[in-house]
């Protein structure tokens, strides 16, 4: 009996097996996105309590410096010295990973999707900048924490080293004399912000919470934890920069 | 007349159970042949087409554990055009618990039909009404429902009780979406295999008997064969034949034309249904008209101005210059008058020379009064989509200036004959949905046609082709066998036909031809001089075509003129029998009406002493053979309807 | 009207196809855009020219055939349009108009405008359906629907399954399409027995078809001609984390 070629030019994907685990259902799209969401959702709690953490200095050296003694002798004597700090690295450090896993994962899987490109340039009808830099936005960000830590964590980079007490390390970073490091922070906190904007929504969405009648709450609500954080953030060095703090 | 045709033999539904009509159905059931559930998967069948009947056919007889053939055209075959229908489907539940019953729809449908259609099947289809409601809700179609959850339904197409289900304006749509995820399930399972872009455009018939079909691959050119146990063919109507219809573009009679031509009786070619509320053409580049639906007659007033070739603007017609004609000659019904005479009623106000819009081809739909009585949002709440839909093809917005609207050819009752088992004249070959002829008679009633489709496809052909599979296994046909071998190279030389012509006239050209031809000719109103002037004229046409069409490029690729160009070879064959038909119906008679025959006030006047029969054709290649089968009515009694 | 037209030619699904240009006038601003291209291939077949391929067929803005991504957009400037009810006095005279196919790796090129939209088959293959063969429906009346369910379900399943969805997204991701399905089961409860069987089986063939993951960039609700809620995402979401949970 004579049978044509399938209408497709490509071989017709096969119906995968329905007897995958649940550890597989989340390397699906749907479940990689699930998972961005969660990492994501953990990096904003640390990034909230890290906001709170950084306003200490406007209660002056002393308690900034104990608050950051604090971290690392927090549960002491009950657990050893830096157990709580080196178990919260350990959970971001991972969170991280995932995160960029899963994006890197579905960036390629999007760019697979779409081998040949419009020639028109594709109109974005939904006008919210955020969400269509949040791949070249994620890696600037990656870049400025990568930076950050260098800088205000390990000292590599800061003018007085990594041994200097935090306060010092602060005020020294971002003097006056340094107005573009200032500069960089912001634009960058800045960055972090218009990604947390679509991020926040997205992980809404993506777990499953999303509702029409919901948007405009979690859009608002994105938006504002977005923007405080960045105030929060900005705060700090533009403070110093300009002699507030010093 | 004899020169146009000959008489045959009467042709009888042979299938047809006696007895009370209420236990026809049961006793043919009873009466008929089962297969042996292990025997099925030995037995295959193609269907051709997946609207309402097609789809739910092949789901049907995939899940009863044959194998199955399913074609379509498109795509995919959820986009098939029973997708369109708006209104809903009706089913004697009587929830409304409002006298509706099974006697009651039968009764409505028989006498709608305007005493053309059979009785038994009739009664059967109401029967069956209330399974197909079950079987959709199972599979998920979104009816509306009301407060409590209940399933909620209203009046259509002018009877006395709320009996039809709907989902919004979209019915259709969601019913065939259940009959398509129904197909897809059974694709997924294995029973049935998927051919779209696939083309039926050939039956193979061997020693008599349906055995397949030749299929056009529509990607590739390839000319495919496809052999099986028994053909069903689900295809739809032939309204195109018009050119300009609601139908899709798609639409065409191909696949029932080339059964008729291998010996499957063709029924009341003539029966035709016109819709009166369309949007009217625009232009010479019109390529299919636009339906709204026929409640905006409930708060819209129909008038065109007193005088002819008014061309002031609607608003500038002062009140005493305008001519509410519905109003004015059926006091009654007033614009609330059945399809076919509100459509008549239209053409008539334009031949005089007061229709309005491009060409004259128009009659105002307003809604000032409504407005005025109901206020604009009363109005923008049940009709607010309609306006839009319309203003989107117009540009004109009918809060601010009536509508303007124009009938246009809807659906087709006649089709391949089939008897009590929808089978045609050719065993093996079933036929189903608008593509038979079986239910509607002369005319359809709002809201039945995806009764007919679903009934026909879910519950009736599984049920009665099984009688026919009994019979097998069937004598194994070779790809080599001489009739089928006739019939691919029959396909195969028709292309290269069209494709060597490389005249000067586009496809297109010539199916707007003979489009405008059957229009007028053989539209809303027939004369005997009229319609052999329109043979004549298909004749010159058909023999133009075949000598000046121009088909470009090559069969070995997605071509879609010369797709189009077979469609309309087969539609020039298929106008002049209707022409034939109409011209031998010296009746008027549901969507028939001819000049000659109506009543003092201008009326359909039928003839039941002379046509209470069904007029079933055959081909012969030159005049064709009719065969009447006589129409018996026990349990309903034949009236004249009036709506004055 | 006079117009010129860009528009992507491409013998088959081998050829590498190209933007043509062609010089359009007496285009009548009451035609429908298809009606247009009708115009210009009437034209083309008395020139001996190929006249372009697209797809459609109902030309009432249900069937879901055409297609067209028109200036960047699919199905052009007007919201919740199909470019068969798309009508020339949208556009200007003098318009250049750019008309490309819908471009995706699950949707390869048959012919010009034409593209094989089968994946959208087999995602429903997979399981986009509640098995009820016929004969087996329990009474109608028997199972009330809330009508506030009942009209969400419905919302959901008017989706035509054109395609703009796909051609939308950044991601060419074939989410709303999923989604709208599993909404419309999910909602009712007919669909309540597979259901969670049905959303990891269709996300699974989504992916495997090609189609790229869902970022929430919402391009897709914007551009669906019939206005397909974005929360039927959302609810997908829902539905696969529940069914990964176990």
């Amino acid at each position: 009996m004579s049978r044509s070629t399938p209408v497709a030019t490509r071989p017709r994907p096969k119906t995968p097996s329905p007897a995958a685990g649940p550890l597989k259902r989340y390397r699906s799209s749907v479940g990689k996105k699930a998972v961005m969401a969660v990492t994501g959702a953990i990096l904003v709690l640390f990034l909230i309590a890290h906001a709170i953490g950084n306003l200490k200095v406007f209660l002056g050296r002393e308690d900034f410096d104990h608050y950051s003694h604090w971290l690392r002798s927090v549960g002491e004597p009950a657990i050893p010295h830096r157990t709580f700090l080196t178990a919260m690295e350990v959970v971001l450090t991972v969170a991280v990973l995932l995160h960029i896993w899963a994006a890197i994962s579905l960036a390629r899987q999007a760019r697979q999707a779409r081998p040949v490109r419009y020639a028109a340039r594709p109109k974005a009808h939904e006008n919210r900048y955020a969400t269509h830099v949040m791949r070249y936005g994620g890696i600037v960000v990656l870049l400025f924490v990568i930076w950050h830590l260098l800088d205000l964590t390990f000292g590599a980079v800061n003018p007085k080293g990594g041994d200097a007490q935090p306060y010092d390390k602060v005020i020294a970073d971002f003097d006056p004399s340094r107005w573009y490091i200032t500069l960089f922070y912001v634009v960058a906190v800045i960055l972090v912000g218009l990604h947390l904007r679509h991020g926040l929504f997205s992980a809404v969405q993506t777990l499953g919470w999303g509702r029409q009648r919901r948007y405009p709450a979690v859009r608002l609500a994105a938006d504002v934890v977005a923007a405080l954080l960045v105030i929060g953030f900005v705060s700090v060095p533009v403070m110093v920069t300009i002699g507030v703090l010093n | 007349m004899t020169e146009l045709f000959t008489e045959g033999a009467p042709v009888e539904d042979t299938k047809a159970p006696d007895g009370p009509i209420n236990e026809r159905w049961d006793k043919r059931r009873f009466g008929g042949k089962l297969v042996n559930p292990a025997n099925r998967r030995k037995l295959s069948v193609i269907v051709v087409g997946t609207g309402l009947a097609g789809g739910s056919a092949a789901a049907t007889l995939g899940e009863l554990g044959y194998q199955v053939k399913s074609f379509c055209y498109q795509d995919s075959p959820r986009r098939a055009h029973s997708i369109a229908a708006q209104g809903g489907i009706n089913a004697a539940k009587n929830y409304r618990n409002d006298g509706d019953s099974i006697q009651r729809l039968f009764y409505d449908t028989v006498k709608g039909g305007d005493y053309r259609s059979r009785e038994s099947n009739v009664y059967r289809l109401a029967q069956v009404s209330v399974e197909i409601i079950d079987q959709c809700v199972a599979q998920g179609v979104p009816f509306a429902r009301d407060y409590g959850g209940l399933l909620d339904t209203r009046s259509f197409g002018g009877v006395q009780v709320s009996r039809t289900f709907y989902a919004r304006g979209q019915t259709g749509q969601q019913l065939l979406l259940g009959a398509y995820q129904a197909l897809e399930r059974q694709i997924a399972a294995g029973t049935v295999e998927m051919f779209s872009r696939h083309e039926m455009l050939e039956l193979i018939v061997v020693d008599g008997v349906a055995r397949g079909i030749v299929a056009r691959d529509m990607i590739t050119g390839e000319i495919e064969t496809h052999l099986a146990d028994a053909v069903v063919l689900a295809s739809g109507g032939y309204g195109n034949v018009f050119f300009l219809s609601t139908n899709a573009k798609g639409c065409n009679v191909t696949a029932t034309w080339r059964a008729h031509r291998k010996g499957a009786l063709f029924a009341n070619p003539c029966y035709t249904q016109i819709h009166p509320t369309c949007i009217p053409q625009s232009g010479e580049h019109q390529s299919k008209l636009t339906l709204m639906s026929e409640s905006l007659r409930n708060d819209g007033r129909v008038w065109v101005p007193v005088k002819k070739g008014d061309t002031r603007k609607p608003a500038d017609i002062p009140e005493d210059e305008r001519d509410y004609y519905l109003e004015r000659i059926y006091p009654s019904f007033g614009n609330l008058v059945p399809r076919d005479i509100a459509s008549r009623a239209a053409k008539n106000v334009c031949d005089e020379g007061r229709g309005v819009g491009p060409g004259g081809l128009g009659v105002y739909l307003d809604f000032a009064d409504a407005i005025q009585r109901l206020g604009r949002d009363a109005v923008a709440a049940k009709y607010g989509n309609l306006f839009e839909m319309y203003e989107r093809i117009t540009g004109e917005d009918p809060f601010e200036v009536p509508m303007r609207i124009y009938p246009a050819v809807h659906y087709t009752m006649g089709g391949l004959w089939v008897d009590y088992d929808l089978q045609s004249t050719i065993p093996g070959l079933f036929v189903i949905g608008e593509a038979n002829f079986s239910d509607h008679g002369a005319n359809r009633l709002g809201a039945s046609a995806l009764m007919q489709g679903l009934a026909d496809g879910y519950f009736v052909l599984p049920n009665t082709i099984s009688d026919y599979l009994a019979k097998g296994p069937f004598e194994k046909i070779d790809e080599d066998h001489e009739a089928v071998v006739e019939a691919r190279e029959a396909v195969k030389g028709r292309i290269e036909k069209l494709l060597s012509i490389d005249g000067d006239r586009t496809p297109d050209s010539f199916h707007r031809e003979l489009g405008a031809l059957m229009w007028e000719y053989c539209g809303m109103e027939r004369t005997d001089a009229g319609l052999r002037k329109a043979i004549d004229r298909i004749r010159e046409l058909r023999e133009e075509f075949w000598t000046r069409v121009k088909v470009p490029g090559e069969n070995e690729e997605l071509n879609q003129n010369l797709e189009k160009a077979g469609r309309i070879a087969d539609f020039f064959e298929l106008a002049e029998l209707m022409c034939i038909d109409a011209l031998h119906r010296e009746e008027s008679c549901g969507g028939h009406f001819r000049a000659e025959s109506q009543t003092p006030d201008g009326e359909a006047l039928r003839d039941d002493e002379r046509f209470a029969y069904v007029a079933a054709w055959e081909y012969t290649g030159g005049a064709p053979v009719l065969h009447k089968e006589a129409l018996e009515y026990e349990y309903v009694k034949m009236t004249q309807r009036s709506y004055k | 009207m006079k117009l010129t037209l860009k528009i992507w030619r491409q013998k088959n699904a081998a050829d590498e196809g190209r933007m043509v240009s062609y010089e359009i006038d007496d285009v009548s601003p009451d035609m429908s855009f298809l009606e247009m291209l009708d115009v210009l291939n009437e034209r083309l077949i008395l020139d001996g020219e190929d006249p372009v391929a697209f797809d459609h067929d109902c030309r009432e803005g249900i069937c879901g055939m055409c297609s067209l991504v028109i200036d960047g957009t699919p199905h052009g400037p007007e919201k919740a349009t199909t470019t068969c009810q798309l009508h020339m006095r949208k556009f200007k005279d003098g318009d250049v108009i750019t008309i490309e196919p819908w471009r995706a790796r699950a949707f390869p090129v048959v012919k010009d405008l034409v593209v094989d939209r089968s994946a959208f088959d087999r995602i429903i293959q997979a399981g986009g359906y509640v098995s009820a063969p016929t004969g087996s429906a329990p009474e109608a009346a028997a199972i009330p629907v809330p009508k506030e369910d009942a009209n969400k379900a419905f919302d959901a399943a008017t989706c035509i399954g054109c395609g703009a969805c796909v051609a939308a997204c950044p991601n060419a991701s074939a989410m709303l399409f999923t989604a709208a399905k599993i909404t419309h089961l999910g909602l009712l409860p007919q669909g309540q027995p597979e259901r969670y069987d049905r959303v990891v089986k269709m996300v699974d063939q989504m992916d495997a078809e090609g189609f790229g993951g869902c970022t929430n960039t919402g391009e897709c609700t914007a551009v669906c001609p019939k206005g397909i809620p974005f929360e039927t995402i959302s609810r997908l979401n829902a539905d696969l984390l529940k069914a990964s949970r176990g």
